[in-house]
């Protein structure tokens, strides 16, 4: 059974006098320990899709299912704990709290999950070890490089193991180094611990390490290859 | 955790803080000030008026505090002594006649107030023994007079003159006498200063020939805030048709309600205080709120129930709003409790110019615990009210847009 459904999924802005029509008739399939990259031109609904797959927005029509759960009618409340409990999100910046320190924004989804303290300790220290920022446990993010921030951000995303984890262009404010290395460490998590990725990019180098590719178009899927 | 997440919060912005802090502090002591003034003001007016003058709790003949005059006394019994002394927290019963005459002396000629005490009991109840300020402190079988500076000084009489004072007595007798000072006290209230003057019981009961009656029975009482209870153990125990039994604010009802008028007046200045510093924590919380939206959207996304981040939110402000009152507290305690023990007496022509309002020319400062408390409680409230901003800010907070907005 597949992890992500969508099924005519469109979503229309009404904020401005003429209607925008973000989104138009997706329908997807994502597969547990998929690698799945979402491209296309800017203003193509990249950002649109992924917020509507994971909870943060509404489809103005069609349905998600989740781990085979249909989230589109789920209440405020009950959907904040899905989100908890089966997502990690990467934005594209800004991800971490800043006043809490590496470890502590690592272990903080866990803290919300009321994990035991032993467990959040050995975990965070295990994910910083394998994002290569193990020095980095006690300082704040405003002491961190772009680059490192963004892998703490993975790093937390991944932290309570969630069913997958949406990242909305996560190297778009890097330089050419740090994005490769941080698509290698998503890479090296995607085979380590079967985490699931789906992440919208425009950056060829990300696109070139995807073995899925789903393009679109004026909010349609135009292409979807798999490598 | 989420404690120290709202610590660290607070100290984001380190200046801003310290100003927002900074602000309620001084709001506190300033309030605290205030309010001790004022209460130590209405509290020594209390105690002057009831502790040094009518005592806390008097009793009288039925009808007498409608109708003050001489007629209007009652024998004294030791049996209604006894009663009244048997109820607990009673410490003394003292008596006393109180009446008019006119005081003259040689070409001056003043309506005064004469009391006729039993000068060991009295002191007692007024501790009038220490505002004698020239010769001797009566004895009971003196015949001879205690009479106020104020008044002294208007008729120009020194120790050793005499004085005549004329009156009614006991159903229209002449009360007439002629009385030699013994000594000169000198009282803080100008009224009292003025116009009073101190006779031996005995004395003041033969010349208004009364017998034995006596005007009234004042009560040294244990503790100020025992009177209601005491005057209803009394009520009990003594005949109310023949008696009444009155405390302090029914002996004082003008300066009682004079107090409450003046302490809603000094209350409206304090919430213009609060408010005025409340508009400056509102800023603070606005822009605390206003500036971390993207945040808030993340830990929306990421499944942070909004309840946790409220409570967060609310716990900056409450922090914050506590540290400035504890440090306003902590600042302001020590002066208060100091000019608690030591009193500001002003002296020379500003204490002429204030004791013709018919007040004392000094500041006293209270420490009553509530005037303390009371200052928390209204910050508290205030950060609460505003706190309402914040927490409905993430009551509707869309994760979507809140991230966008930034
Ligand atoms: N809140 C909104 N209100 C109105 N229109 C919106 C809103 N959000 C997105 N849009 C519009 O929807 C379309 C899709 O936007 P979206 O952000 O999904 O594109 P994108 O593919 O992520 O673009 P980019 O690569 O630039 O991030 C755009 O035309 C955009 O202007
Ligand atoms: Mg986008």
């Amino acid at each position: 059974m597949s992890i992500i459904k969508a099924t005519d999924i469109t979503k229309t802005y009404n904020a401005t006098a003429v209607p925008v029509h973000a989104l138009n008739g997706i329908n997807l399939e994502i597969e547990k320990g998929e690698f799945t990259a979402i491209v296309g031109p800017s203003g193509c609904g990249k950002t649109t899709l992924l917020n509507i797959l994971g909870g943060l927005d509404h489809p103005t029509t069609g349905e998600v299912t989740l781990a085979g759960t249909n989230i589109t009618t789920m209440q405020d409340g009950k959907l904040i704990d899905f989100r908890l409990k089966n997502i990690g999100f990467v934005f594209q910046a800004y991800n971490l709290i800043p006043v809490l320190t590496t470890q502590e924004n690592v272990e903080f989804i866990m803290l919300l999950q009321k994990r035991p303290k032993q467990e959040r300790d050995a975990r965070a220290l295990e994910l910083l070890t394998q994002m290569g920022i193990a020095d980095k446990a006690g300082q704040r993010p405003s002491q961190l490089s772009g680059g490192q921030q963004q892998r703490v951000a993975v790093a937390r995303a991944l932290a309570s193991k969630p069913q997958f984890i949406l990242a909305d262009e996560p190297t778009a404010n890097l330089d050419s180094h740090s994005t490769s290395s941080l698509l290698d460490i998503m890479a090296k998590m995607n085979k380590e611990e079967g985490a699931t990725f789906v992440f919208s990019t425009h950056d060829q180098r990300v696109i070139d390490k995807a073995r899925r590719m789903i393009t679109l178009e004026d909010g349609q899927i135009i292409s979807d290859e798999k490598r | 955790m989420y404690f120290t997440l709202a610590w660290r919060n607070i100290w984001r912005n380190k200046r801003r803080s310290y100003i927002t802090i900074a602000s309620i502090t001084f709001a506190v002591m300033l309030a605290c000030a205030m309010r001790s003034v004022q209460l130590g003001s209405y509290e020594r007016m209390i105690e002057t008026a009831a502790r040094f003058f009518t005592g806390y709790i008097q009793i009288h003949k039925n009808g007498y505090w409608e109708d003050k005059t001489i007629d209007n006394s009652f024998s004294y019994t030791e049996d209604l002594i006894e009663k009244v002394a048997s109820v607990e927290g009673v410490i003394e019963v003292v008596p006393r006649i109180e009446s008019f005459a006119l005081a003259s002396f040689e070409q001056k000629t003043k309506g005064t107030m004469v009391l006729g005490i039993d000068p060991e009991k009295e002191h007692k109840l007024t501790e009038v023994k220490d505002k004698l300020v020239e010769g001797e402190y009566l004895k009971s079988d003196d015949q001879s007079i205690m009479i106020a500076k104020g008044l002294a000084d208007y008729l120009r009489v020194g120790i050793g003159d005499s004085v005549v004072l004329i009156g009614q007595g006991y159903h229209g007798t002449n009360a007439v006498g002629i009385y030699p000072v013994s000594g000169i006290m000198k009282f803080p209230v100008p009224e009292q200063n003025n116009s009073t003057i101190y006779l031996p019981l005995k004395e003041a009961q033969w010349l208004y020939a009364t017998g034995d009656q006596l005007s009234s029975l004042s009560l040294v009482i244990d503790k100020a805030n025992h009177v209601d209870r005491i005057v209803a153990d009394i009520g009990k125990d003594v005949d109310l048709e023949a008696y009444e039994v009155m405390g302090w604010k029914d002996l004082m009802p003008e300066l009682v309600q004079g107090i409450e008028i003046d302490n809603i007046s000094s209350k409206v200045m304090i919430w213009i205080l609060y408010i005025v510093i409340g508009f400056g924590m509102f800023g603070t919380f606005l822009m605390m709120t206003a500036e971390r939206m993207y945040e808030f959207g993340v830990l929306l996304s990421i499944g942070m129930k909004r309840i946790k981040m409220q409570f967060v939110i609310f716990l900056e402000m409450a922090l914050m709003a506590s540290i400035g009152v504890v440090a306003g507290v902590m600042i302001s305690l020590p002066f208060i409790l100091y000019y608690h023990f030591h009193p500001i007496y002003f002296g020379g022509e500003m204490q002429a110019a204030i004791e013709d309002f018919g007040v004392e020319a000094a500041y006293y400062f209270s420490v009553q615990p509530s005037l303390f408390y009371n200052q928390a409680w209204a910050i508290f409230l205030m950060a609460g009210i505003l706190s309402l901003y914040p927490l409905i800010v993430i009551h509707k907070l869309k994760p979507v847009k809140a991230m966008r907005e930034n």
